[in-house]
């Protein structure tokens, strides 16, 4: 889940990390007493979840605070990416004489978490890391042993950061882990980190992402806040289609079979386990397929969940058939998916041996799910057939 | 819609034995088995195919009771 920049703030400032003088406003007035009281130029931000704020016209600037009022009332009008702002933050501008870059994520490939840094902050570290290699370094570590100054002066120093300004990075850097580890996040990133022309730092703008299924442990902090348990946190508003997948989801406490995002493609996908859902996803998108949807199954959903799902898949405008990939299971039982996914195409209407694709679901009970496949002529393989070749089948299939 | 993969069948000894009926329902973990308002028990049509094949019905009716049966190819679950 998405924080609002100004929460994100929140949260840094809880961990020590410095912060610009600023606050949030509701409204033009709020914004010029703020500015009022901050007595100097002031820099007026958006508060979507969305990206791209800057280009959207979500970021503006102002001298006074007649200036800052104007401002903020232009930008609570202005929506990015079909979403108003809740607020807007006013903060003193920073001199800033040179910008960098702080993030922790996790390196799905390493199994662990990884600082980067770069001393070209301001613009995506992926066009960094892309453009400029030599400018990005990179640092797994433990979460079982707590990282150390020591690590971050490390990471630090690899890019030839020296003397105080190496002291002061050190501070922020452990900070920004220590917030990512206290917190569940999947993404803690301060970009840009501005080095003020007296050599202090600040955040200028930063961003967090917390794994949803943390929510619950981190309630506390959530309703501080003032996060309520429905608010999604998306980049965007959920379509209609997601929040009918939801809703499947939600009915039956059986495994999941929600988390459904929309795409406009014909292939309608019923994917997941162990992170297959992003393989089999990518693997379709390889093989030059259209996918209707992203969606998780898994965790032994009932055979109702299975065929709702299905049955909202297939309720898509220009689904022409179904792909039902996952890695091997062991806890979800492929027979009991089968008969959903059957049930499901049956109950819209369809004939499983021309919907489905392909099924592909090796592992616990697969002997009965291929009887009940076999059954009503539907293509499945085990898992001699890899889920990337499956996903070329499917695409072949149903066509692009 | 009528059930696609699962029957299950029941003698009348055994659906009219209250004490029976009581047991079937609570065994079941998908609620294939409920007891009617006389203390009968009943087979509720639309969780059939949610079966999970755990013969936990079978073996808490007397042999012959209660079988199970898979649509699919025909294989009976009994005692």
């Amino acid at each position: 889940m998405r924080f609002y920049e100004f929460e994100c703030k929140l949260l840094l400032a809880k961990q020590g990390v410095p912060l610009p003088h600023g606050g949030t406003a509701n409204n033009p007035e709020q914004a010029r007493q703020l500015a009022a009281e901050l007595r100097g130029p002031v820099v007026l931000k958006s508060q979507v979840l969305s990206g791209g704020r800057m280009k959207a016209g979500g970021v503006k600037f102002a001298d006074t605070p007649e200036e800052a009022a104007n401002a903020a009332a232009e930008i609570l009008e202005l929506p990015i990416r079909d979403q108003l702002p809740v607020c807007v933050s006013v903060e003193a501008k920073a001199a800033v004489a040179k910008e960098y870059y702080l993030g922790v994520t996790y390196d799905a490939l390493a199994k662990k978490p990884v600082m980067i840094f770069s001393d070209m902050g301001g613009i995506d570290i992926e066009q960094v890391a892309e453009e400029h290699p030599g400018h990005v370094a990179k640092q797994h570590f433990s979460t079982l042993i707590p990282y150390t100054d020591f690590r971050a002066k490390e990471l630090l120093a690899s890019l030839g950061i020296t003397g105080g300004e190496l002291t002061a990075l050190t501070g922020v850097a452990t900070k920004l882990v220590r917030l990512f580890q206290q917190y569940d996040m999947t993404l803690a990133e301060i970009n840009p980190l501005g080095k003020l022309e007296d050599g202090s730092f600040v955040v200028l703008d930063c961003h967090l992402d917390m794994e949803d299924e943390a929510r619950e442990r981190h309630q506390a902090v959530l309703d501080e806040l003032g996060i309520k348990p429905d608010e999604t946190r998306q980049g965007r508003p959920p379509t209609e289609f997601e929040i009918r997948g939801a809703q499947v989801d939600a009915v039956d406490h059986r495994g999941v079979a929600g988390r459904v995002v929309e795409f406009d493609g014909n292939l309608g996908l019923v994917i997941g386990a162990g992170g297959g859902s992003l393989t089999i996803f990518d693997a379709v998108q390889k093989y030059g397929g259209k996918p209707a949807n992203y969606c998780e199954i898994g965790g032994n959903p009932s055979v109702n969940k299975a065929m709702e799902l299905t049955k909202l898949i297939l309720s898509k405008p220009g689904v022409d058939k179904i792909a039902v990939i996952m890695n091997v299971v062991s806890n979800t039982r492929a027979d009991i998916v089968a008969r959903g996914v059957i049930k499901g195409v049956v109950e819209s209407g369809h004939d499983p041996a021309q919907k489905i694709s392909i099924f592909r679901i090796p592992g616990s009970w697969e002997a009965d799910a291929f009887k009940i496949l076999g059954k009503y002529g539907v293509e499945y393989c085990d898992r001699s057939v890899s889920m990337s070749e499956a996903a070329r089948r499917a695409v072949e299939k149903t066509g692009t | 819609m009528p059930a696609m993969f699962i029957r299950v069948d029941m003698t009348r000894e055994v659906a009219g034995d209250r004490e029976l009926a009581n047991k079937l329902a609570e065994v079941c973990p998908v609620n294939i088995f409920a007891q009617a308002p006389d203390g009968s028990a009943t087979i509720v049509e639309e969780n059939l195919d949610e079966c999970v094949l755990c013969e936990l019905c079978v073996q808490a009716a007397p042999p012959g009771g209660v079988r199970v049966v898979k649509l699919y190819d025909g294989t009976v679950l009994e005692r």
